[in-house]
């Protein structure tokens, strides 16, 4: 029974240190692995993982907005591009190491020491207030979404569709467009002819 | 001395006593969906036959009826074979990564309202959940992996294309499935399912005298279309089952899987489909509500049993629906599929939420 009443207080920090840990395993596989397919299952991992801490902070419909998102559509199309590419072990080569890669470890474990506890001075107090029942809630999200940070909100879905037009240019850079008139590529004539003239045979 | 104890064992017994219905519920839930996976197969292939003017299985039992018995052994006793040229982990983890997800979704669905058993409630529902239809989402989108890692470790070409198909397909209607239940989600207020099946419960007034109950079919009538329409694509039945078009790809993702391995992928499908059933069932078809039951004077327990078996029935026919569309539509062309998602389903699904929207605010608005 007092082995019952304890475990399950303990319960939210074993599940913590669980998850992060697989968390930041899947992180370090993601960086080392030379197989593309084995780093994106393991940004699976980390993922996922991360959405099981977002349930532990009581945040659920962070957590499945996170699986949602990132484990259900963008790691798909990740895959979906390595699947399509299939490269063979000889064209992925092998594993080589160079002094960038050591610096980029070197830098990464002196964060990680520079977080410790230790090292970083006394935590925090934490507040034993309990939180509000509507935290993390669906309803909550929205409101600061669409109220308090309206305005980055709607500056990502800019900044996605410019990525998505960049894709696009990316994708069918080989094909010229058919010259249609519009005042900026006229403005733009007016400022670069003496360029264009100079490139023109 | 003695008076701990006493505490310490009620507290155990309530312990107990906390517990047991939901065990009882997770093992009767399990048990419920795995069976009616095993019986699906067999209906499956006994209305298939009588579409096509065949008799069926009916060799193993009465009616055939141990049909589903005899496979599953056949499927545990054939010999596990690995293929040598494949990737070994990802190989034998895909069968799992497919039936897992499957066999979590359906813990958030209602099915039933609650019983009173020794001065406790017990809520008919595994877990309810406040995000219930998120977590559904958020399940079915970690199907696919089990697909993709199959095509992809069978190293075969046909495996390959399978899953590629596979990749493509659930992630365009994925996007569909969600978008198209945004429209009900907006008309209910909420995502916890019982909330949804409760606010079905209620009723229009016709003419005076006619109730209508406030299912979500005559609310989202489009909404409906458009989720049918991507729960097929979503859970690989015909007309959309592209990743594993036999005539094309020979078995698709699961072309180098046998015995207990396919077995899953098969369970995986099938189970699946019950999800998805039972969960149009819930969004568009009031649960396990019974209409015009209220005015029969029954007691509480006797309509909740009753409501369990009618949204058992609502299931089964989707479930036949899905066999019937099945053995009757031909299959999508692929570039059919992806425009039919893009070009079709989508704009269809954001021009119902915002249609919604714009109907609720209108009829809301403080006068």
């Amino acid at each position: 029974m007092i082995i019952l009443q304890t475990l399950s207080a303990r319960l939210p920090d074993i599940l913590f240190y669980l998850f992060a840990g697989l968390s930041l395993i899947g992180a370090v596989q993601v960086l080392c692995r030379r197989n593309p397919m084995n780093a994106a299952v393991s940004m699976v991992v980390t993922v996922l993982s991360i959405a099981v801490l977002y349930i532990l902070l009581s945040a659920y419909f962070i957590a499945a907005a996170q699986m949602i998102v990132y484990a259900g559509a963008i790691v798909v199309l990740f895959i979906f591009v390595i699947m399509l590419l299939n490269l063979s072990a000889k064209e992925i080569g092998r594993r080589r190491y160079t002094l960038f890669k050591a610096f980029a470890a070197f830098v990464a474990a002196a964060v990680g020491v520079s977080l410790l506890p230790g090292v970083r001075g006394a935590p925090r107090a934490i507040s034993e207030q309990p939180i509000d029942p509507s935290f993390g809630s669906a309803k909550t999200v929205g409101r600061l979404l669409f109220g308090e940070f309206l305005l980055p909100f709607e500056l990502t879905s800019i900044l996605i569709l410019a990525a998505m037009v960049a894709g696009v240019v990316l994708a069918k850079r080989d094909i010229t467009p058919n010259r249609t008139f519009s005042p900026v590529d006229a403005i733009l004539d007016l400022l670069l002819k003496s360029d264009r003239k100079d490139k023109s045979p | 001395m003695e008076g701990g104890v006493g505490i310490e064992s009620h507290l155990f017994m309530d312990l107990i006593l906390d517990l047991l219905p939901i065990l009882v519920k997770m093992l009767v839930g399990f048990f419920v969906v795995l069976t009616t996976t095993a019986y699906l197969t067999l209906a499956e292939r006994k209305f298939s036959a009588y579409m096509q003017d065949r008799i069926g299985p009916n060799r193993v039992g009465p009616f055939g009826l141990l049909q589903p018995l005899a496979d599953g052994v056949k499927f545990i006793f054939k010999e596990d074979v690995v293929p040598n040229h494949v990737h070994k982990v990802f190989y034998i983890a895909a069968p799992a990564l497919m039936l897992v997800p499957a066999l979590l979704g359906y813990v958030v669905i209602p099915f039933g309202d609650s019983i009173e058993l020794f001065g406790r409630t017990i809520t008919l529902q595994i877990a309810d959940v406040d995000i219930g239809i998120l977590y559904i989402l958020a399940i079915g989108g970690l199907s696919v992996y089990g697909l993709f890692m199959a095509g992809w470790a069978s190293n075969n070409k046909y495996s390959l294309l399978g899953g590629l198909r596979a990749s493509a397909q659930m992630v365009s209607y994925e996007l569909t499935l969600g978008l198209s239940v945004v429209g009900a989600l907006l008309v209910y207020g909420t995502a916890n399912l019982r909330q949804i099946v409760l606010h079905q419960t209620e009723y229009w007034t016709l003419f005076g005298s006619i109730q209508v109950p406030h299912w979500g079919i005559f609310l989202q009538p489009l909404g409906f279309v458009l989720f049918l329409i991507s729960a097929f694509a979503e859970s690989n039945r015909l007309p959309f089952d592209l990743p594993e078009a036999e005539n094309e790809l020979v078995g698709g993702y699961h072309t180098e899987y046998g015995s207990m391995k396919f077995a899953m992928f098969f369970m995986g499908e099938y189970t699946g489909m019950i999800t998805i059933s039972a969960l149009t069932v819930t969004f568009f078809f009031g649960g396990w509500h019974i209409p015009w039951i209220e005015h029969a004077g029954l007691t509480h327990n006797v309509v909740a049993a009753l409501g369990v078996l009618a949204f058992l029935a609502k299931t089964a026919c989707f479930l036949f629906l899905f066999i019937w569309v099945r053995w009757t539509l031909p299959r999508f062309r692929y570039d059919q599929l992806m425009s039919l998602s893009w070009k079709g389903v989508f704009p269809a699904a954001l021009l119902n939420v915002f249609g919604t929207a714009l109907c609720l605010y209108v009829l809301r608005r403080p006068m």
